[in-house]
């Protein structure tokens, strides 16, 4: 069937099976290199496989749950936004979240997902206990950071190439209410902007949107934007009935793509300005409901189709510290100039590495997207030359067209993973488009 | 809002395990009743985990009618609300060619179903409330070569849930009788199912659900379908009879 991932780029004719049993899954390896697949929100080809791409969606049921330590076990499947729905009511949330729910743990666990508090809590690797993986050969192993720790830091991060994650033991954290408290800072540059993050090194969240059309002085108007989790006892009276916030409210759908033109840089500047002034106006402190904190754009479902019918590319690069100020610079100037908008830009800062081949370091870290044109393809391409020369590294959950040359340029990590997939086999039993492309 | 138990009855199936879920989301107690019951413990666990309600596993053999009474007495509770999952679809090239496997279509979509939503009807009747839904098919609204084995057991089913329907109507015992149209299930995994037409399990359990609050009486899960089978019903038998459909 057609497949695609959640940027609709590269779309790929793709087997897919849907087993229901480790032994299903199993026998679906005999048939050769395969990858597996969770709820296909990884932007690009990670979770593709023109042969056998296996998708992981009947391995979706709760085992276990803690009430005293919070550990939850659960088979990879299972999606987030189930584990909020099942348990946030009770007072638990998700140590670690992406910005959206509709991803599944293993997923999580194999693109080492980083939330808006990875500066304090690293990865989402950091919250597992233990992982059971299937390997080339059929047998599961149980690994964590005690028992075949090898294998637990590599698949950490490992993007599905080092088995298929069946299950696993994730630590939740006590959550006094489903509220944020919020406080927003307009940053007028980059540098006040990076300022406002240097100065919160304890917010437990914190995450800048980013004008990137604005240029000159103005480069990249942000809005830095720190949170915490609301105690009950500083709630408002009128949300205090309800601690763990309103139900989700009815998901809006975006039924077709939209035609290409819709997305230009008059609309896209408008929209940004437009929710920069709204920024301003809502600056200072504000109560959020949790999903619309942490999963604004989850209230659209099919908002990837807004970019029309070719698709679109994200670009997410992490620089280090010291290059930061000078790399970020350089990368939202050349965006700036080619008047390639993007809808949506955020700025983050890290902390320190998770797993051996996860993408976090410390440093800061940018996300854009734009939709799919040979201009953009050639404007990403000098992106990662900005990167490259600045000591930076990429994302692959984000990645759709990476050359192999780029990325073992830039992490030398790379060879090390290419290495071990050779030497423990794990080569000839899992493989994805993009494992291909980048010569993993 | 009463929060009854509801008692899933073929609960190994998606379609019955997705509305068993549904229900435990909206607070009720769950009982799962399949063959070979105990091997539905992670499904029981699963659900119990998510929802924080009491699901409990019950040995039925839908074709061991004699068994059924039994059965329902063994129950922890007599459900509030009873859905009859069980069915079995069979290969119509097989049931036109060997009469046990037809009748074995025959047995697990009319004779099992009907028996078991009887005896419950009964005790409903009795208790004078409840909630009965049967999960038929658009296949029995009419009969095709492509599969009419399946879709005259589906045929009687409806009927059935029409008759009970008209009977209980007074008796404040409530008949819904459900025909999806293509669900993505692991009846029809490997056919080619066209997209708009198809429902996902748990689509077609919040639908279920819905429509069994309201009371409706007789759904098509996707409103398509309505449209669908009025056409198909309408055709005259003269033409009908040479299409291939």
């Amino acid at each position: 069937m057609k497949l695609s991932g959640w940027g609709r780029y590269p779309v790929a004719d793709c087997t897919v099976t849907a087993p229901r049993t480790p032994e299903a899954l199993s026998e679906a390896r005999k048939s050769g290199p395969l990858i597996a697949r969770g709820n296909g929100r990884a932007y690009g080809d990670s979770a593709m496989n023109e042969d056998s791409t296996v998708s992981m969606r009947h391995f979706n049921r709760f085992i276990a749950f803690d009430h005293t330590t919070g550990q939850l076990t659960a088979e990879a499947g299972v999606l987030l936004g189930d584990v909020i729905d099942a348990f946030l009511p009770r007072g638990w949330f998700p140590a670690v979240t992406p910005g959206t729910k509709f991803v599944t743990l293993g997923g999580m666990a194999a693109a080492d997902v980083h939330g808006k508090n990875h500066h304090l809590d690293g990865g989402f690797g950091n919250t597992i206990d233990w992982l059971d993986i299937m390997g080339p050969d059929g047998t599961v192993t149980r690994c964590s950071r005690e028992e075949n720790a090898e294998l637990f830091d590599w698949t950490i991060g490992g993007m599905g190439l080092t088995g298929v994650i069946l299950r696993m033991a994730i630590r939740l954290r006590r959550v006094e209410t489903g509220w944020i408290l919020q406080h927003a800072h307009p940053a007028p540059n980059l540098a006040a902007a990076m300022e406002a993050f240097e100065a919160a090194p304890d917010a437990p969240y914190s995450v800048a949107w980013i004008d990137c059309l604005s240029t000159g002085e103005h480069l990249g108007r942000f809005i830095v934007m720190l949170g915490e989790h609301a105690p009950l006892d500083r709630l408002p009276n009128r949300f205090r009935q309800v601690p763990f916030g309103p139900p989700p409210g009815r998901n809006r759908t975006v039924p077709f793509n939209l035609p290409g033109f819709a997305l230009n840089r008059w609309t896209v500047r408008a929209f940004n300005a437009a929710y920069y002034r709204m920024g301003l106006r809502n600056a200072g402190t504000s109560y959020v409901p949790w999903d619309t904190y942490f999963y604004p754009l989850d209230g659209i479902l099919g908002w990837n189709r807004i970019y029309g019918r070719r698709g679109f590319l994200q670009f997410q690069c992490v620089l280090p510290d010291d290059t930061a100020r000078a790399g970020l610079k350089a990368l939202l100037t050349t965006i700036a100039e080619t008047g390639q908008g993007s809808f949506l830009a955020v700025l983050k800062k890290m902390g320190p590495e998770g797993g051996r081949f996860s993408f976090p370091m410390p440093g800061y870290t940018l996300a854009l997207d734009f939709p799919v044109s040979d201009k953009v393809l050639e404007l990403m391409e000098q992106l990662d030359r900005i990167t490259l020369d600045h000591g930076g590294r990429f994302y692959l959950a984000k990645d759709a067209r990476l050359t192999a040359h780029m990325l073992h340029a830039t992490d030398p990590r790379a060879g090390a993973f290419a290495a071990m997939r050779r030497e423990t086999g794990a080569d000839t039993g899992f493989a994805s488009m993009q494992s291909e492309r980048l010569g993993l | 809002m009463s929060a009854g138990p509801v008692l899933i009855l073929g609960a190994r199936s998606d379609i019955g395990m997705a509305i068993a879920r549904a229900y435990a989301a909206d607070g009720h107690a769950i009982q799962l009743a399949a063959r070979n019951a105990d091997t539905l413990e992670p499904e029981r666990n699963d659900i119990a985990l998510r929802h924080g309600t009491d699901v409990t596993l019950h040995e039925l053999d839908a074709l061991d009618y004699d068994s059924h009474d039994a059965f329902l007495d063994s129950l922890p509770a007599l459900p509030d609300i009873a859905v009859c999952t069980v069915g079995y679809m069979g290969e119509q090239s097989e049931n036109e060619a060997d009469m046990q496997a037809a009748r074995l279509v025959m047995r697990s979509n009319f004779e099992g179903p009907t028996n078991l939503l009887a005896l419950l009807a009964n005790r409903f009747e009795t208790r004078g409330s409840g909630t009965l839904i049967g999960i038929s098919s658009v296949a029995g609204d009419r009969g095709r070569a492509t599969n009419y084995v399946y879709g005259s057991a589906k045929a009687g089913f409806t009927a059935f849930l029409s008759g009970l329907r008209n009977r209980l109507a007074k008796k404040g015992v409530h008949v819904m009788t459900v025909k999806p149209g293509f669900v993505a299930t692991k009846m029809t995994d490997g056919m080619d199912l066209p997209e708009k037409l198809t429902a996902d399990p748990d689509k077609l359990a919040c639908s279920v659900l819905r429509a069994a609050k309201r009371r409706r009486n007789i759904i098509y899960v996707k409103p398509v379908w309505w449209l669908v089978m009025l056409i198909i019903r309408n055709i005259p038998e003269a033409i009908f009879k040479k299409l291939s459909i």
